[in-house]
């Protein structure tokens, strides 16, 4: 696998760890940090802080809780939450995407949005929203500006834009500064995750036309 | 906490309970739940360290980060709105003796972190309380961070290499 070369910004890994980005964003950290070491660790350190802040936190208890607590435990309770995060080596998506497509990627549910480019809504909540693409070979999306932040990562294939190349489990990170237009390599196919806080702004009146019915 | 996860001892969770209760508390009301509220569930965080104490591996985070993220989550839980996709485990453990070491190494991590943190300009300071406080949205969260915390890219650099490591 080529080496992760276009990492998550300190304020997602930071808010990740806080816990207060809407959860498509949330999305796209944890599937990155699933494939990369550096941010996994930052995640890691970023939680470490949230542990100081809960050292130096404190509110009296009511003297009876500790009772209440005590009565609420059984000594059954050990390993009956195991968690099975479903490590699967051989996956092509993350273990936190197959959970929300409910399968790898021959699961996903593809809607065709022009232009040869298709795409999976994912469930998310109204905050922001995800969505996978799929863009052939070749194939560019259409030349567009943002309103707010998209989050653009890369599951199979590559894209080029006009800042740099992404490859698997790079992260494009986008604001309101950047207007470009993807292109994903000839090689193979580029399956994208994709996360916004705004609608996206298409620079000419096809797309644009086209917006409310595609709902990106 | 070991003594929690090894041998269901009740008197070394209510020891547990005596200090981290009153914080989970603390940081819920800082996090703008009510004082009645912040009391329940603090109970339910601390009931859940022990159902899930057998996740907790002291190599991997102190027990004040491990709750640290229990009580967010539980946060998050109340919040009913943005659920958080936890990443893939990586389903790998240190060997035992390196275990004890690294346990250590964890602590001293976490109060130089903590060191680093009461140093900081109280303006500076304030900003990351407040974003994990759950104050700032993510667009907010900028002017906290790039801030001259040295001492969090040096930790990132010691947990990476002991994420490879581990990765043999």
């Amino acid at each position: 696998m080529e080496k992760i070369r276009h990492h998550l910004t300190e304020e997602l890994l930071m808010g990740y760890a806080a816990g207060t980005l809407p959860e498509a964003f949330s999305l796209v950290v944890a599937s990155h940090v699933s494939m990369c070491d550096t941010c996994r660790a930052a995640v890691e350190t970023y939680d470490m802080i949230g542990g100081v802040l809960l050292d130096e936190a404190s509110s009296e208890m009511s003297p009876d809780s500790l009772e209440a607590a005590l009565a609420r435990l059984s000594d059954h309770d050990h390993n009956v939450e195991k968690t099975d995060t479903g490590t699967n080596p051989d996956a092509v998506l993350p273990a936190p995407l197959r959970d929300y497509v409910g399968g790898d990627v021959d699961a996903i549910r593809w809607r065709p949005v022009g232009g040869g480019v298709k795409q999976a809504i994912l469930p998310t909540s109204k905050d922001a929203s995800a969505r996978l693409l799929l863009i052939p070979a070749g194939s560019a999306v259409p030349d567009h500006g943002h309103r707010g932040m998209e989050l653009t990562m890369v599951l199979t294939g590559a894209f080029e834009d006009e800042t740099d190349r992404f490859a698997r489990g790079d992260v494009e990170v986008a604001t309101e500064d950047l207007d470009h237009m993807p292109v994903a390599d000839i090689g193979a196919d580029c399956i994208c995750l994709a996360a916004t806080d705004a609608p996206l702004r298409f620079n000419s009146w096809i797309p644009r036309l086209a917006q409310p019915f595609l709902r990106i | 906490m070991i003594r929690i996860r090894d041998h269901k001892d009740r008197e070394a969770f209510a020891r547990l309970f005596a200090h981290f209760a009153p914080r989970v508390k603390g940081f819920l009301i800082s996090s703008g739940s009510d004082p009645a509220v912040a009391e329940d569930c603090a109970q339910d965080v601390m009931v859940s360290v022990w159902r899930k104490a057998h996740l907790f591996d002291p190599t991997r985070a102190s027990v004040s980060t491990w709750i640290f993220t229990i009580a967010r989550n539980r946060r998050i839980d109340l919040a009913r709105k943005d659920k958080r996709p936890e990443p893939e485990d990586l389903g790998w453990g240190p060997e035992p003796e390196q275990a004890q070491d690294d346990g250590l190494a964890l602590q001293q991590e976490s109060e130089q972190l903590g060191q680093a943190l009461a140093a900081l300009p109280s303006k500076q300071r304030e900003l990351i309380e407040k974003c994990y406080f759950g104050d700032l949205s993510h667009r907010e969260i900028a002017d906290a961070t790039g801030l001259p915390l040295g001492t969090i890219k040096s930790r990132i650099r010691l947990a990476l290499e002991k994420l490879r490591h581990a990765m043999g």
